[in-house]
């Protein structure tokens, strides 16, 4: 037992470590969001007119709305990123040394995930310090703490997409494709930009595929968790998904099959 | 330790196919415990294959492989317990100090920092490059960094250490210093080594040697013998070509 801890807590140390070094990937990581809600939501402000639906209790602007969705991206696209960074270019080799580790594959793999979603959380506070500070959007005390589990939760999610995709996908070798193949569609086709009602008002049939979007529920798990409240029925979509992604992870790394075939 | 085993690698009958084109066709051998063992093939001739079999990255039922005793299908975590492997890719992080390299691998095996510490400071120790632990992997030359990445693979005290094309990138000189210290890591510790190389002259006389072309076992034996009354080098080209244009 104790050696499983010291391998995962070194694991999610190192990731944690080369991601500060990494000033730029931090960086791009906040400027990201931080270009929606100044640029995108000052536009949008006036075009849309949003009524009182849970979890929020009066009106509220467009900035206050896409916050949480923002954290999602933010998730997302840390997810996609230190997934298939793990895979491809330089990253293959430590993921060789990764998995000579005599600790059980799905350990190896889990620790990696706990180490992204970490990160992941770690950018996402920062957004919410630089959301609070430059556009006042203010959660309260209690949102910002339920958030910490829901985030853990969403990122673990997230990042077992990522490591699905990487492992099964061979075309997916660039970021670009990542970027028009899965971020662009799961983002806009979710309730982080628009709520589903909204969504229906154009298209029903667009409603019903934003709602069975695993990104849907992961923004409205963040949500109602960023104003102290649970949503239940997104947990369990959240988690039903994330146990399909971190199957499909593991079948695509087992070693009889999956990554192994496609070598420089 | 109970009692050791006689054989430190043995690797019997070991077929993998990418889809229809064969990589290693029958492939057995064994390396004897504290045994050099020199890989020797062309480029494409299936040692990469053969080394991601030997570290469980892919996985074959056509054959069986055992370290130290162990079976690698039967008993796959005992066996990578006792395999250190550099690979052919640098994989030290670079933004990352000499330390911190090290305490990551001794945690991936498990080790806890006290004990890893002292490890780690017995390598360094080894390698006079104890006052240079806290600096940047970046700030290596190409030559330390594959000895660091040695000291790492042996950190654990596995049984077999498995080198793929270890030299690759280095000069002249460093490339003759790899190979002498792993020569003499075999022979002061008693690690079993598998060497893997297209580079004829990284193998010594008496070191063990498998000829490998096309996935399947040419030569097996002493490489002076292998080699007989011709340098190794002529010997090696003879038997390889005349086979038709290698593998790509």
């Amino acid at each position: 037992m104790r050696a499983y801890l010291t391998c995962a807590w070194a694991i999610v140390l190192r990731e944690t470590l080369r991601f500060v070094n990494q000033r730029g990937r931090f960086i791009a990581a906040l400027v990201r969001p931080l270009v929606w809600l100044v640029v995108f939501a000052a536009g949008f402000r006036a075009a849309l007119g949003l009524s009182i639906t849970p979890p929020y209790e009066t009106y509220i602007t467009y900035e206050v709305y896409i916050v949480p969705g923002l954290c999602g991206m933010v998730q997302l696209f840390n997810g996609m990123q230190s997934s298939l960074s793990l895979v491809y270019d330089r990253e293959m080799g430590s993921m060789r040394l990764l998995l000579t580790s005599p600790m059980p594959r799905w350990w190896l793999l889990f620790s990696k995930l706990l180490a992204g979603t970490v990160i992941s959380i770690l950018q996402v506070y920062a957004f919410l310090v630089l959301a609070g500070m430059l556009v006042g959007v203010v959660m309260p005390v209690e949102g910002y703490l339920l958030a910490l589990p829901v985030l853990m939760v969403t990122g673990l999610m997230l990042g077992a997409l990522g490591l699905a995709l990487s492992s099964l996908i061979k075309q997916l070798e660039n970021f670009a494709g990542v970027m028009n193949f899965v971020i662009f569609p799961m983002f806009f086709l979710s309730s982080a930009l628009y709520p589903l009602w909204k969504m229906a008002e154009s298209s029903e049939l667009l409603r019903d595929i934003c709602a069975l979007n695993p990104f849907t529920h992961a923004v409205e798990l963040i949500r109602f968790a960023l104003y102290g409240s649970l949503n239940p029925t997104a947990l369990g979509w959240v988690v039903l998904a994330l146990a399909l992604f971190a199957g499909l992870a593991l079948w695509g790394y087992d070693p009889a099959r999956g990554m192994v075939r496609r070598r420089a | 330790m109970t009692e050791a085993p006689p054989v430190g690698l043995a690797v019997t009958d070991v077929s993998y196919s990418y889809g229809p084109k064969m990589a290693l066709d029958g492939v057995g051998f064994a390396v004897a415990r504290g045994e050099f063992c020199a890989l020797l093939g062309p480029n494409g001739a299936g040692k990469s294959t053969l080394f991601a079999l030997l570290t469980r990255l892919f996985v074959t039922d056509r054959g069986r492989i055992e370290v130290a005793g162990f079976d690698m299908r039967r008993h796959p975590r005992a066996a990578l317990a006792r395999i250190g492997v550099v690979f052919q890719q640098p994989t030290l992080d670079l933004d990352l100090s000499i330390r911190r390299n090290l305490l990551y691998f001794a945690a991936l095996h498990g080790i806890g920092r006290r004990e890893a510490d002292g490890r780690i400071e017995a390598a360094l120790e080894r390698l006079d490059m104890r006052e240079r632990a806290d600096e940047r992997a970046r700030d290596l030359n190409g030559g330390h960094r594959r000895r660091m990445e040695i000291a790492r693979a042996i950190l654990h005290s596995p049984d077999v250490l498995l080198l793929d094309e270890p030299t690759v990138g280095l000069d002249a000189a460093s490339r003759q210093a790899i190979t002498r210290h792993v020569h003499a890591l075999c022979a002061d510790q008693g690690i079993t080594v598998l060497w893997a190389t297209h580079l004829v002259d990284e193998v010594w006389p008496d070191d063990a040697l498998i000829i490998l072309h096309r996935g399947k076992v040419l030569a097996r034996g002493a490489a002076g013998e292998i080699a007989g009354a011709l340098p190794l080098a002529e010997r090696f080209l003879a038997l390889t070509d005349g086979m038709g244009e290698a593998g790509a």
